[in-house]
């Protein structure tokens, strides 16, 4: 199998998307600029975080009219496993790849830091491998990751199972407004009706190897488990 | 219509910052009259915060070779061998001046200035750090300053993907009116592939790289030599603004340039902006240079070559290129959206000759501005005061009473605004972007990251103690070092090399300018003790305002080398059943201290008393043993006792940082005196450490190796944080999430964030 990690202007975490597919999890994997046109045949495409365009007119607002979003699209709309991860999340909503808009976080402050998610079922392809385990920890590191949504497009997510990911509060349950950024639902990670694009704020690179993962879990490799259920989708269809 | 040749009178020359002996000088260097272009020149190069022309002879007296030092002071950062062909090049700077006036942009642009002293270099920068101080936390600007300097720092790291993985902030009452923000870069590069600030090749091209020439900064190198005054506010315009994303694309352009053999020497715009830089790379590789200014990339109108000179926008790079790769470097810096243009030649004239509008706006000799840079020998004097200062009477301050009080006392302590939980801060830094990051902030005294390859890895801590160095500079900047070092032997590092930023008062005040000299002294001897040679460095003087200057505050950061990144201590115990010892005194030469200690200036507003002397054979031997142990993997926590002294640092581990299980303790401990100095008191020299009861004997063993004082005082356990007296009663016993909750909101409490 092959990934791509596009690289926009402004992409800062494209290098560690790279090393966790390529390094820890052993895909074929090579970046993709984001003025060239082609995928090169990926079988997944990862839309790394950062500050593409330095995120100052709306984040991932102009990263989306990049001349390689025409072949990520493409690629979407033929089934094509495309994981958006904190700015790759929201090009993707810019993009209208994924429904809803993530504004800026309710404390107004960037955050950087663990946090608790529920995973709410383990039938799609990024959380598959999140077996007998009913919440993960994985990062944030973000100042717009407020997701918010209509109350029919929150209705559709809830009804079709689109919602994978929520985060949890101190207590355990799911807020109606996340206290961490102000989330709708909890909402930390969703997927598109066609269940083959995953958009979601936490950072599943930052935790794929114990020695970086920080304390949680005694070294924590969360992560790591949504590469594999990606991983594993794309080796079931070869 | 621009004038550069106005009737050069002493009013201009004094507006230009420059005495009449050193306009002389200009004189001498010229051989003539200055036009204004020039005299702006001389003005900013001759500036301390360009010249260093107060500190120079002193800081000539620091240790700045040894077995790892690639790269010495006088290059843009410097540079450390960490192994395996791997080198750091690193920097502390400061940007003060411009924090106070505007806290976002000056704080961003702060780190911005240091990112590209790294990069400059050739090396990618994988941490930042920063070193605070502001003011009381009920002076009113306080607020809104933290609020700021915090938000410009993560502003400006976050969005070019380089994590900020720890720092210090000191909140007290000699910054109210001048805070300080000193920003600390390290970057990675491979030992063979590093890059000079040199111009050399005489027909090679010098080219500008990065973003347009704005008005912004006009005469911020001399802003920062100046002390503030009610106008300060009216200097705003003189605060540059940064543009991270700009920065992010120039950061990957330079690191693609440096793949190739185009460049000869680079070095970034910063302060004193493209004067400087042309002038420093001229005179490192005794040649001169031409600057056609009508190539200048420019983004304001009518920009006059003074202008042009003195600008202080951000983002910017002078390169010389060898002769022949021009338009291929312009198309690596074009692909990332950037400006390059071909703004001048090197030349043999060993002058610097500045062309405008096909005229000469300025022609000067380059060796002459930098041998005939003022420097002088300013006198000292010992403060009048500094025998009041020791005078520590502690017969005003009733003991704390074994139990309640004591107890209530540790939680206040605690929540104390120099003691209590950074995360309010460090939440807002991405500490874990490019995942080389192995200790968190929170997670152990020193951060560590990983290199690219293989086992080792760096290890990283800044430290300043300004109340220590207010009540004995010589005392305080030797223990900024020792603590320094001593967090580096908790997380099993050796030192490598230092940076300093060292700021002080008005220089032209004898008791500050002894202030400085015997902080160097303190700095020169305790880099020597640890082998922690000085690479690099900056100095902020006239830090005051009015008549009030800072505390002494020679900010340092030291660089380790870890051996094994698998094996790095923490400082939460995390477990029970864990056997708790010190290695040091417990109650340090002759009694725990109070002097200039965070319980007294928090919890009584005081800070007085000598502080200890600093004693290099105990903190040699206390961290030798606590390195061999880590690095043994014999021990599983480490913490050195600082700020607030035993019972806050047993607390501490008790905490962890987020994520770590809270595991209480147990404890032991002999009284001899007040019970305050043995809870709170900080005696250097002294580290806790935690491990698993089978490992007794190593510990032993290494503690005596090493020839550390070592007291087992008791063991982890339960929920609550238990100190009996030896052979008495209870001298404390509380619940440890209670503290733990004083501790974590205790900064957002006190500033009213």
């Amino acid at each position: 199998m092959k990934a791509a990690v596009v690289v926009f202007p402004g992409s800062n975490c494209d290098h560690d998307c790279y090393h966790v597919l390529q390094h820890v999890m052993g895909v074929e994997t090579r970046f993709v600029w984001h003025k060239d046109t082609s995928l090169d045949g990926a079988d997944l495409v990862v839309l790394p975080g950062g500050f593409s365009y330095g995120d100052y007119l709306r984040c991932g607002a102009i990263a989306r009219f990049s001349p390689i979003m025409e072949a990520v699209t493409s690629h979407a709309s033929s089934g094509g496993l495309t994981l958006g991860i904190c700015n790759g999340f929201q090009m993707l909503t810019e993009a209208g790849l994924l429904p809803g808009a993530l504004i800026q976080n309710l404390s107004l402050k960037f955050l950087c830091q663990d946090v608790r998610l529920k995973v709410e079922h383990t039938s799609s392809a990024l959380t598959s491998h999140v077996v007998s385990k009913p919440e993960v920890t994985i990062p944030v590191a973000h100042n717009e990751g407020n997701y918010t949504i209509d109350a029919e497009g929150l209705a559709r997510l809830e009804g079709e199972g689109q919602i994978l990911l929520r985060y949890l509060e101190d207590d355990g349950s799911v807020a109606e407004r996340a206290s961490l950024n102000g989330s709708m639902a909890g909402i930390a990670g969703i997927m598109n009706a066609g269940r083959n694009v995953f958009g979601m704020m936490p950072h599943p690179e930052r935790c794929a190897e114990a020695l970086v993962g920080g304390p949680a879990n005694g070294g924590n490799t969360d992560g790591r488990l949504l590469f594999e259920g990606l991983i594993a989708a794309v080796q079931a269809e070869a | 219509m621009f004038d550069n040749h106005p009737t050069i009178t002493a009013e201009l020359v004094s507006e230009h910052g420059l005495t009449d002996e050193e306009y002389q000088r200009v004189l001498e260097c010229l051989g003539r009259e200055p036009n204004l272009t020039e005299l702006g020149i001389f003005s900013v190069m001759w500036s301390e915060h360009c010249s260093y022309k107060s500190s120079r002879i002193h800081l000539g007296t620091l240790p700045t070779t040894g077995p790892n030092v690639i790269q010495g002071p006088g290059e843009n950062a410097g540079i450390v061998s960490v192994g395996d062909g791997w080198a750091a090049a690193f920097k502390m700077e400061s940007h003060n001046h411009p924090s106070f006036i505007e806290p976002y942009q000056g704080a961003a642009t702060g780190v911005g200035g240091i990112l590209r002293d790294v990069f400059t270099m050739g090396a990618r920068p994988v941490a930042n750090l920063n070193s605070l101080r502001f003011g009381s936390v009920d002076h009113p600007r306080t607020e809104y300053l933290v609020d700021g300097v915090v938000a410009g720092i993560a502003g400006y790291g976050n969005c070019m993907g380089v994590p900020t993985v720890g720092g210090e902030v000191t909140f007290d009452p000699s910054y109210d009116g001048n805070i300080l923000v000193n920003a600390f870069n390290l970057g990675l590069v491979r030992d063979d592939q590093i890059y000079l600030a040199n111009a050399s090749g005489v027909g090679n091209p010098v080219m500008y790289i990065g973003a347009k020439t704005g008005r912004d900064g006009i005469h911020g190198a001399t802003m920062a030599s100046d002390v503030f005054d009610d106008e300060s506010e009216a200097k705003r315009p003189t605060v540059q603004v940064g543009d991270p994303f700009t920065e992010k694309l120039l950061l990957e352009a330079c690191l693609e340039l440096f793949k190739t053999d185009y460049v000869v020497g680079i070095q970034d715009m910063g302060a004193a902006g493209l004067t400087s830089s042309s002038f420093e790379m001229a005179d490192r590789g005794g040649v001169g240079l031409s600057l056609n200014l009508d190539a200048v990339p420019q983004r304001a109108e009518n920009l006059t070559p003074y202008e042009m000179m003195l600008s202080e926008s951000q983002e910017r790079m002078l390169l010389v290129a060898a002769r022949g790769t021009e338009d291929k470097i312009r198309e690596i810096v074009e692909r990332w959206d950037l400006d390059a243009s071909v703004v001048g030649e090197v030349t043999d004239t060993g002058r610097v000759v500045v062309t405008w509008h096909d005229g000469i706006v300025a022609d000067i000799p380059v060796a002459p501005i930098t041998d005939k840079a003022p420097k002088s020998a300013r006198p000292t004097a010992e403060p009048a005061d500094l025998a009041q200062r020791w005078v520590l009477d502690l017969d005003g301050i009733a003991d704390l009473a074994a139990g309640e009080e004591a107890t209530a006392m540790l939680a206040e302590v605690l929540a104390g605004p120099n003691i209590a939980s950074r995360r309010w801060i460090y939440r807002q830094y991405d500490h874990m972007v490019r995942i080389g990051t192995v200790s968190r902030p929170g997670d152990a005294d020193a951060a560590v990251i990983r290199l690219p390859e293989g086992k080792r890895g760096v290890a990283l801590t800044v430290d300043c103690n300004p109340r220590l160095c207010w009540l004995d500079p010589y005392r305080g900047a030797a223990m900024a070092i020792a603590e320094c070092c001593r967090n580096l032997a908790c997380v099993g590092a050796e030192p490598l090399g230092t940076t300093d930023c060292l700021n002080f008062g008005n220089p032209e005040r004898p008791e500050i300018m002894w202030e400085f000299v015997e902080a160097i002294r303190g700095l020169g001897d305790a880099c020597r003790a640890f082998d922690a040679p000085v690479v690099s460095g900056n100095v902020s003087l006239y830090n005051e305002t009015g008549d009030t200057a800072v505390k002494p505050t020679p900010s340092v950061a030291v660089v380790g080398r870890v051996e094994d990144v698998e094996r790095v201590s923490q400082t939460a115990f995390g477990q029970a059943g864990l056997e708790i010892a010190l290695l040091g005194d417990l109650e340090g030469q002759g009694g725990a201290s109070l002097a200039g200690s965070a319980y007294l200036q928090d919890q009584h507003g005081i800070c007085a008393g000598r502080p200890p002397e600093w004693a290099p054979e105990v903190e040699l031997a206390v961290q030798g043993a606590c390195r061999d142990l880590v690095r043994a993997g014999q021990i599983q926590a480490a913490h050195d006792l600082s700020e607030g002294g035993l019972a806050v640092a047993i607390a501490e581990m008790g905490f962890g940082g987020p994520g770590w299980p809270r595991v209480g303790c147990a404890i032991e401990v002999p009284r001899q005196g007040r019970l305050d100095q043995l809870l709170f008191g900080e005696d250097p020299a002294r580290i806790l450490v935690a491990y698993e009861p089978g490992q007794a004997a190593a510990v032993r063993e290494a503690a005596e190796r090493h020839g550390a004082p070592l007291t087992v005082l008791g063991s982890t356990s339960g929920e609550r944080v238990v100190i009996r007296q030896q052979g008495g009663g209870v001298l404390v016993d509380a619940c440890l999430s209670e503290l733990a909750t004083r501790w974590e909101t205790g900064l957002e409490q006190a500033v009213g964030l």
